[in-house]
């Protein structure tokens, strides 16, 4: 029986493709929504997308590794919480922390679960104006030292979309400050704060940079047709800057 | 069967959005008495037999690492209710 592709579904490169050889996992837990459209930025990007599922054991071999957005276990408890005792998070985090310093990169409850992961500070609350926001959002690039990141210009500004509920971000304002003199807020907020985030911070990552965290969706800008004003494509700078990273073993 | 009752609250500076949007609408029924409304979680854990001191101490520790998030939230009871 010869299986129907998948809407949405996005063919692999031929298997000798330059940058086949760079395998990023993308992980779904149950109530994830945007596995398929990361596994297809990575498709896009001309690397291979992995599929990992979060009562898997092992890493697959993956390079880095995606956690998407949507809502694992119906935001249950708090946003994040209960996905991060999945089996594949300790090895995630284990990972995350190893000198390999293996890339990782949560969008929107991805984020959240990076957060309850304590891979990276603070967390995420119910936007201040209560509503569910879609929209197309502009970013700037705060940090382009990060493993995904390094592919823009610092202080470049990218529009992605930006769809969530429980999106304000907070920490104490120690916290706080200690992202912003160690350059770790990756990503701010413009033309307008979404969500009542603390210092407009959209994303953030931890000191080695390997690890990377924000609510909106780059996944979502990375084909024309289909992103912001039907043209943008500023979201393939994160695949492209992971792929920097792997090649240049930084 | 006993349960142990563990109640989170958001923490006192963070601002609680729900909570806002319900005291704006409690004068609405006529409600006009309250100032302020914050919004919280209560778990109540059920236990089949005695709630023991380690069994207590489990709640506790669970209540501060899973059921809340620190960064956000404070356990402010935990406590044993005889059914």
């Amino acid at each position: 029986m010869t299986e129907t592709p998948l809407i949405g579904s996005y063919p692999s490169g031929p298997a000798g493709a330059p940058l086949a050889g760079a395998r990023i996992g993308v992980v779904t837990f149950p109530g994830t929504l945007d596995d398929r459209d990361a596994a297809r930025a990575v498709r896009v990007s001309g690397a291979t997308a992995v599929e990992l599922w979060h009562a898997d054991t092992e890493l697959a071999d993956v390079d880095a590794v995606i956690i998407p957005g949507g809502f694992s276990y119906g935001d249950y408890l708090r946003a994040g919480a209960i996905s991060r005792f999945a089996p594949l998070m300790g090895k995630i985090v284990d990972a995350a922390n190893s000198d390999a310093k293996l890339p990782v990169l949560g969008i929107c409850n991805g984020f959240q679960i990076l957060t309850e992961a304590h891979l990276l500070p603070g967390s995420m609350i119910k936007n201040d104006h209560l509503k569910f926001l879609c929209r197309d959002q502009v970013l700037r690039v705060e940090n382009n030292t990060t493993a995904w990141t390094n592919a823009y210009a610092a202080g470049q500004d990218i529009t992605v979309p930006l769809k969530n509920q429980d999106g304000q971000y907070i920490a104490d304002e120690k916290t706080l400050d200690a992202l912003e003199a160690e350059g770790l807020v990756t990503f701010r907020y413009m033309g307008g704060n979404p969500n009542g985030s603390r210092r407009d911070i959209a994303g953030i990552s931890n000191a080695a940079g390997n690890v990377v965290g924000l609510m909106p969706h780059p996944e979502h800008a990375v084909e024309t047709g289909y992103g912001p004003g039907h043209t943008g494509t500023d979201g393939l700078g994160f695949f492209a800057s992971v792929l920097n990273t792997l090649l240049g073993g930084k | 069967m006993p349960r142990i009752v563990v109640d989170v609250m958001l923490k006192p500076e963070i601002l609680d959005p729900q909570g806002k949007a319900i005291v704006g609408a409690l004068p609405r029924l006529g409600f006009t008495a309250f100032s302020a409304v914050r919004q919280g979680k209560r778990f109540e854990l059920t236990v089949d037999g005695e709630v023991t001191e380690e069994i207590l101490a489990q709640a506790r520790e669970a209540a501060e690492s899973m059921l809340s998030n620190p960064v956000i939230e404070d356990v402010v009871n935990v406590e044993v209710v005889a059914d």
